[in-house]
């Protein structure tokens, strides 16, 4: 495929691996804020091939792995309702919520469907007009204006049935709370590509500055992968603090503002609640006066209270870069895809699963 | 989740005047699929953009996918020149 093979180059990877440790100095800790590229770099092996030079910690872009417990039981609460039907994202539906996950609703039957797209639960709704479509809106800045332009085709077409359950979050406050955090080792981040793509990455520069830490926006292939962390060391090598953009060919400085306005337009800034890493100001969006009535929490009624977090899961400290994966004494054990403790070892992102998937479980339960 | 998938923009569709959105086929390497293309709004027949969740985020800069494999190209070279104790440091300017 276009744009694909060609960043999958081995030989330029090599040269590239080698090129990292020409460089003076480290090791440095290195951590890539989203999960996407966590999967790129254990599934090209690069933390291996830059041992001693380089050590990746694995960030918290993972949007199914930061959706709250609380949320996820009102997903399960809403598709169990006889009127409603729930669409979501494929990974969403083994993440468990404090009692069940959304496959366990399913098996009982309640109506849940996984959805490639947001417009596509928003002309479900179109075409089922006796049934309530609830879409299960995840993501950070990049899934945004696809779940804004599925309300304002709801809008424009006078869908009354349609609703999102809203959980958008924002990387860079989280981000910055990593940076605040008194055993924070991190000292450069890759910064995720399409999120920058949506957004720009004007607002990195203050970042960079303040907590003298460079950033480099990094796409996802291999080749990708290994040039920003090349950028990234040649700033730490020179000590500079500053913004690269490595994946030039998506990411432009200010973003695409057709994307982002459109956002904006339907969402605005609120504070919100990350799972594993608790409260964080101006970190997530929620639906403007205007489109309300499209917010599900505001159109159905919850009882009862959410319950906690199974006490064996560490995500909290995984998702915070302070705890690899395959250090946790569940991983692999109580905790399996199949019989999950927790968000990170089901999600597609989640640095759990990718540790399970390419091999790095422990030897004892291998194969 | 952030996935993006790059694809060559093959149709657009007259857009329907119910709700206005632009919309065209993309084709992913032999697999075709309709796609959301509101947030790019100038994009024409033969280019490549990125779609996440059925919807293109981005058009695909040719110019900067070529220069970056180039430079990466670069390094190597001037590496093989200087031998392995060459200081590739100064070799690229940065990206940027």
């Amino acid at each position: 495929m276009k744009y694909v093979e060609e960043f999958r180059n081995p030989e330029l990877a090599r040269r590239l691996v080698r090129a990292i440790h020409q460089i003076e100095g480290g090791p440095w800790t290195i951590m890539e804020v989203c999960g996407g590229q966590t999967h790129g770099l254990v599934r090209a092996g690069i933390p291996e091939l830059l041992r001693g030079k380089v050590r990746l910690i694995h960030g918290p872009g993972c949007p199914v792995c930061v959706t709250p417990v609380a949320m996820i039981d009102r997903a399960i609460a809403l598709a169990c309702r006889p009127d409603v039907t729930l669409c979501s994202f494929g990974d969403m539906l083994r993440v468990p919520g404090s009692r069940s996950s959304l496959l366990h609703a399913r098996s009982r039957g309640a109506d849940v469907r996984i959805v490639y797209s947001p417009l596509d639960a928003a002309r479900l709704a179109e075409r089922l007009p006796e049934r309530e479509i609830v879409f299960f809106a995840v993501g950070f800045e990049t899934t945004a204006p696809a779940t804004a332009l599925a309300v304002q085709y709801a809008s424009a077409r006078g869908l009354e049935n349609f609703s999102v359950l809203c959980c958008h979050v924002l990387v860079l406050p989280a981000m910055e709370m990593l940076l605040q955090a008194k055993n924070c080792s991190i000292q450069a981040f890759l910064a995720a590509g399409h999120v920058c793509t949506v957004t720009g990455y004007e607002g990195y520069h203050d970042l960079a500055r303040r907590y003298r830490v460079p950033i480099v926006v990094t796409g996802f292939e291999p080749l990708d992968l290994l040039e920003g962390i090349w950028l990234a060391c040649r700033m730490l090598h020179g000590q500079v603090y500053e913004v690269r953009n490595q994946y030039r060919r998506s990411v432009r400085r200010g973003g695409n503002p057709a994307a982002w306005q459109r956002a904006m337009t339907v969402y605005e800034v609120c504070d919100r609640v990350w799972r594993g890493l608790g409260r964080i100001e101006r970190s997530g969006l929620r639906l403007r006066d205007e489109y309300r009535r499209y917010d599900a929490e505001a159109k159905f009624t919850f009882d009862g209270e959410s319950g906690a977090e199974d006490p064996r899961c560490r995500a909290g400290e995984v998702l915070q870069g302070a705890l690899r994966p395959d250090e946790c004494e569940a991983f692999g054990k109580e905790c399996t895809p199949e019989h999950p403790l927790g968000a990170p070892m089901v999600s597609a992102e989640g640095a759990c699963a990718a540790y399970w998937q390419y091999g790095r479980r422990p030897r004892a339960v291998r194969g | 989740m952030c996935l993006g998938v790059p694809g060559e923009v093959v149709r657009l569709y007259e857009p329907d005047p119910r709700d206005g959105l632009l919309e065209g086929e993309v084709d992913f390497g032999g697999v075709r699929r309709r796609v959301c293309l509101a947030c790019v709004p100038d994009v024409r027949v033969g280019e490549y953009v990125i779609v996440h969740a059925g919807v293109a985020i981005t058009r695909i800069d040719e110019q900067a996918a070529q220069e970056m494999l180039a430079e990466l190209a670069r390094i190597g070279e001037i590496e093989h020149e200087l031998g392995p104790e060459g200081d590739v440091l100064e070799s690229s300017g940065e990206g940027q």
